[in-house]
């Protein structure tokens, strides 16, 4: 995983709530056996018609945003596990996410590639999302150390569980973590009484 | 103070704990499909890594399979390629694979607690939200991303941070034409699709324990569509009649001394949860979902509301007008041009029987598609020694080749832009069933019927 540190970026605006991961990779993209190239059809049924032209008032498609970051409306990544999800955002570009809610498992398949959700107050997101519909030109940074995202003369602080911090900073995985501990798992299932 | 029954079974998985609340929690049984693996196997190969407990994994394609001409090499080459993958990598692995035409294939949460590998007490992860089915057993299972697939091929383990608890009672008796995908539905409803987020359900009272091992498979699997990582009913007499003699199932004196194991899963009388809900048995009708997450639904009598209380009315609006509904409408009398049963939520042999009891001598609407799909081999096989395949195809019916199907449309199966399809699956998601498809959640009764009518009308006036 790529360490995360720091990201100052303009940021594109998403308002609508309860986005689900089937609008953020649809199933039928999901017939791939690598983890390549899914930032092409992110969010594919918002961003393009039928006749494969550009949906043009679709954010993505709305020259005015750019950035490395995408602000979004509460409940963001609900629906399905697919991690899909989170690939196609960082490969489209993405590296934080900020909604003032996100689901769970897509929240941990983030975590787990480098891709930062940032859980703010709703107060603080309408703000934001009103000063990037405004001025497009608005500089956000998300500060993974000392947990804080600011724009202009705003600032909020917002939670990370310290061990995921830790492996973002450093690109650990969880997988590094496990390996290394095997001799306790193996002490775990000679001990363990479930069947 | 006593523990929850989640508590009971998490705190027998702990193998170690770290600081900021961090659990490594070991895992007894893996799930795989041909979807959310293919990247975790690469990812052992690029690691240099063995497979940590082969024996402890189970794998079969269903997501992105054909429902007919299983026999048939597939046509699609990428789902082609997705599923010999999923059969090259059991085979370099050493997993065990129920490939297709296997007798036990299926949906993966289909044959998990058909061929008794879902078992109370069990932690159990599958790279797919649903997932949560398994809870129904008595077992905390839930939905994992590919990296910790990975992980689990690894290691057996995955670090997690400890959900809260929640108890959601509803006591009482069902009405008649309720079904247990009906009390999910209301339940949801109730709660909204976030309601559930950071915790682990628990099913309890009388209109749960009343249901029968499907009809709980029915409602843990829903679960996630609130938010929550799982859902748990604590086994019972119900639970353990349905377990004995299945084929991973444990025998003889192995089965007696689970027993005893088994029967101490439940919620002491003094524990506590993070969150209670009461609901009512008598105040459930049967549901229908107008929008496009499956919080948005009513009694299928109700009107359409005017906004959603706690969501913001432009992502309310936005999901009416993607559905082609106006706000404050009734859903009666509204034509449907297809129909789907089954899915993971309401593809098992009950749910089949509901639907063969209710179109049996009758005929299915001339302008109505219906796809039935079982959700196994086993489930297809007994529907047709029941003689279900008959009663459906005299009705004007098919019965599919078991798979996810229309679910989530991945493969041939899809509903058509603009189109409506009353489906007993888990999501109403935009496009879910088909680029442009617009689903509306019921149970497979509602959807029986709905078939026959070919509009949406009150059951409850229809039922035989």
């Amino acid at each position: 995983m790529e360490k995360f540190n720091k990201v100052t970026s303009t940021a594109v605006p998403l308002p609508n709530e309860d986005i689900d991961t089937d609008q953020i990779i649809p199933a039928r993209f999901l017939k791939a056996t690598d983890r390549k190239g899914f930032g092409d059809n992110l969010f594919r049924d918002w961003r393009y018609n039928g006749d494969q032209s550009l949906k043009t008032n679709f954010p993505l498609n709305n020259v005015r945003f750019s950035g490395e970051i995408l602000v979004s409306g509460r409940n963001f990544g609900c629906g399905s596990s697919r991690e899909h999800a989170a690939w196609a955002l960082y490969d489209y570009g993405f590296r934080v996410i900020v909604s003032s809610f996100f689901a769970d498992i897509f929240k941990g398949n983030a975590l787990n590639n480098g891709l930062l959700p940032v859980q703010v107050s709703d107060d603080f997101l309408a703000e934001l999302l009103l000063t990037i519909e405004t001025d497009p030109s608005t500089e956000i940074t998300v500060n993974l150390e000392t947990q804080t995202i600011s724009y202009d003369s705003h600032s909020a602080s917002f939670d990370v569980n310290s061990y995921k911090k830790e492996c973002l900073i450093n690109g650990y995985d969880d997988i590094d973590y496990l390996v290394n501990i095997k001799s306790e798992i193996e002490a775990y299932e000679a001990s363990s009484i479930t069947i | 103070m006593g523990k929850t029954l989640f508590e009971k079974v998490w705190d027998a998985h702990i193998v170690k704990e770290l600081d900021g609340g961090n659990e490594v929690i070991y895992i007894d049984r893996h799930l795989i499909h041909e979807v959310t693996s293919p990247q975790a196997f690469e990812e052992l190969r690029r690691r240099n890594l063995p497979l940590f407990r082969k024996e402890k994994m189970v794998a079969t394609p269903d997501h992105n399979i054909p429902t007919i001409n299983q026999h048939l090499p597939i046509q699609e080459a990428l789902s082609k390629h997705q599923v010999d993958t999923l059969l090259s990598n059991c085979e370099e692995f050493n997993v065990e694979l129920f490939g297709l035409g296997h007798p036990n294939q299926g949906i993966v949460h289909v044959i998990g607690p058909e061929l008794g590998i879902t078992l109370p007490g069990r932690t159990m992860v599958c790279g797919d939200s649903h997932t949560s089915t398994h809870g129904a057993f008595g077992a905390i299972a839930f939905g994992i991303g590919t990296s910790q697939v990975a992980q689990v091929m690894a290691t057996q383990c995955l670090l997690q941070s400890r959900p809260k608890t929640m108890r959601i009672t509803i006591n009482g008796e069902l009405k008649n034409g309720v079904l247990a995908k009906d009390v999910i539905l209301y339940v949801i409803s109730k709660l909204t699709a976030a309601g559930g987020t950071g915790y682990f359900v628990e099913y309890a009272g009388s209109a749960i324990t009343s249901l029968s091992m499907e009809g709980r498979m029915t409602i843990c699997n829903m679960s996630i569509e609130m938010g929550a990582r799982g859902g748990m009913i604590a086994p019972d007499q119900t639970t353990f009649e349905y377990i004995e003699g299945r084929e991973y199932a444990p025998k003889g004196a192995e089965f007696d001394k689970a027993l005893a194991y088994w029967k101490s899963l439940k919620s002491d009388e003094d524990a506590r949860f993070d969150q209670e809900y009461e609901y009512d048995a008598s105040d459930i009708a049967p549901m229908l979902t107008y929008g496009t997450n499956p919080g948005m639904g009513i009694k299928i009598t109700d009107n359409i509301p005017l906004s959603l209380g706690n969501g913001s009315q432009d992502s309310f609006d936005k999901s009416l007008k993607y559905m082609g509904f106006t706000p404050g409408e009734s859903l009666m009398g509204k034509s449907i041009s297809h129909v789907f049963i089954g899915s993971c939520t309401n593809s098992r042999i009950e749910d089949l029987r509901i639907v063969a009891e209710f179109v049996k001598g009758k005929k299915k609407s001339d302008h109505v598609n219906a796809l039935i799909v079982p959700g196994s081999k086993q489930v297809e096989k007994q529907a047709k020694e029941e003689g279900i395949d008959k009663i459906l195809e005299e009705a004007g019916f098919t019965l599919r080749e078991p798979g996810c199907s229309a679910c989530l449309a991945m493969n041939e199966d899809k509903i058509p832009d603009g189109a409506y399809c009353v489906s007993t699956s888990n999501r109403n998601f935009e496009g879910r069933q088909g680029q442009g498809s617009r689903t509306l959640l019921a149970s497979p009764l509602v959807a029986a019927v709905t078939a026959i009518e070919g509009k949406i009308v009150d059951i409850t006036k229809h039922l035989n």
